[in-house]
């Protein structure tokens, strides 16, 4: 439980300090950014609170904002986050328990699990959030394709990184 | 209100969803310039095409008290303008010497209407009783005579102009110092021609010669009225002769009402002469 709760906050700082000080400065032409922070959000206990889990989203993104300067995009960006994770884990997995504070993860999870729920959450994300910096629906093609290459590298990101931290399965 | 409290808990996802998100999109509106601004914008789009419809409608309701409006402050404006203001400045001039009293002076006068193409023409000038103009004074333009005035009120006067059947003029040949009547009208309408009448047959007279004013009429001597184009015999002593007119009645604009000083002693006295020899 400790161990998590550890494990969560190294993961936070770890990820916010990479995403404000080197991700922030990568992209590919303005046309894609990688926002790989929210694998903290992915990798969140799987029956934590739905308040809790919201909580935690907002004010990550807050302080995402804060060193943006776009105060409230990602804070919303991961509300909707928050929202489809809470949505996809109760269509796909069955909870029992004692896996209250299991980890989604590859070695949690499948990886093809772990693979769609990255790209399905990060897709949500990326797509609120391009939406919201550009706060309107003219030149909507330019936002979709920025969110879905956005959404390319962050995920590639993010698998890297799980690879990286790969734990041969517990099951 | 438990069973709002049961559908709310059953559905606490999407509520959340919904309270969080709607807090930070209103973060990003309240905190960031271009998200606000172009907030701020669409709403007053849509909200000024609305005013803008209503306002279309209410506008064409009100059609004919904004004509009403528009018209009165047009006659309102125009009323200010220049050509609308009658001009109270009479520039009248008159001489001071010692050895001569002056006998004429001048009132100057703008032509508002005029006409040549009548058999009997008139003018109208904008001066009238109240700057000293009274009925039967000469009226002379820059080039030469224009007429008499026929008519006052207080602020207009018509001239019964030389191009007029019954208008007669005094005027004597510059060499001769022979007079006749100047006339116009009878065989002849042509704005630019005059006949001279009753000039005896003994008369030298050669074309291009000055016609003046004799003086013996309302005229001061010696002012030039045209000159002689044609001579020719009629009837039995006496001459026509055909004047070329030094004055374009066409283009006439500014006159000057000739102001007789002693008009009325001489006119008293021819009468009494008149009235004498009867």
């Amino acid at each position: 439980m400790s161990r998590i709760l550890l494990l969560n906050i190294i993961r936070f700082i770890v990820l916010i300090t990479m995403q404000v000080f080197l991700f922030k400065n990568m992209g590919y032409y303005n046309l894609a950014t990688p926002y790989p922070y929210i694998l903290f959000l992915l990798m969140l206990p799987l029956g934590m609170p739905k308040w809790l889990l919201f909580v935690i989203c907002f004010f990550t993104g807050l302080i995402v904002d804060g060193f943006y300067d776009t105060l409230g995009v990602n804070a919303a960006a991961c509300v909707a986050l928050a929202f489809l994770r809470t949505t996809f884990i109760s269509i796909t997995v069955q909870l029992e328990n004692h896996e209250t504070f299991a980890t989604p993860s590859i070695s949690e999870m499948s990886f093809r699990w772990f693979f769609i729920y990255c790209l399905v959450l990060s897709l949500s994300h990326h797509f609120v959030l391009t939406l919201l910096e550009a706060f309107t629906f003219s030149n909507f093609h330019y936002t979709l394709v920025r969110a879905v290459l956005s959404c390319i590298f962050t995920v590639l990101l993010i698998l890297l990184f799980s690879l990286l931290f790969y734990q041969r399965s517990r099951r | 209100m438990r069973n709002l409290w049961i559908f709310i808990s059953k559905y606490n996802n999407f509520f959340l969803f919904i309270l969080f998100f709607s807090a930070a999109v209103a973060l990003i509106v309240k905190n960031n310039g271009f998200q606000r601004a172009s907030a701020l914008n669409s709403s007053n789009t849509v909200i000024g095409g609305i005013y803008q419809k209503i306002d279309n409608f209410t506008q064409y309701l009100n059609l004919k008290q904004t004509n009403k409006d528009l018209s009165e402050e047009n006659a309102y404006l125009r009323s200010q303008l220049k050509s609308s203001l009658y001009s109270k400045l009479i520039e009248q001039d008159s001489v001071l010497d010692s050895l001569g009293q002056t006998q004429y002076t001048y009132i100057v006068a703008r032509v508002i209407n005029n006409s040549i193409h009548q058999k009997n023409n008139y003018l109208t000038i904008n001066r009238g009783s109240e700057e000293g103009i009274v009925k039967g004074m000469g009226v002379i333009s820059s080039h030469g005579i224009v007429g008499i005035v026929l008519n006052v009120s207080p602020h207009f006067a018509t001239i019964q102009s030389l191009l007029h059947a019954d208008t007669r003029v005094s005027a004597s040949l510059a060499n001769s110092n022979a007079f006749g009547s100047l006339v116009w009208g009878t065989e002849n309408f042509d704005s630019r021609k005059a006949i001279l009448k009753d000039i005896p047959n003994h008369v030298k007279v050669r074309p291009g010669e000055e016609v003046v004013t004799s003086g013996y009429s309302l005229f001061p001597p010696g002012i030039s009225i045209g000159r002689v184009i044609k001579t020719g015999k009629s009837g039995d002593s006496f001459l026509d002769i055909e004047v070329k007119l030094n004055n374009d009645f066409n283009t006439l604009q500014y006159v000057y009402v000739i102001k007789d000083q002693f008009a009325s002693e001489k006119r008293q006295l021819e009468g009494d002469t008149i009235a004498t020899n009867e």
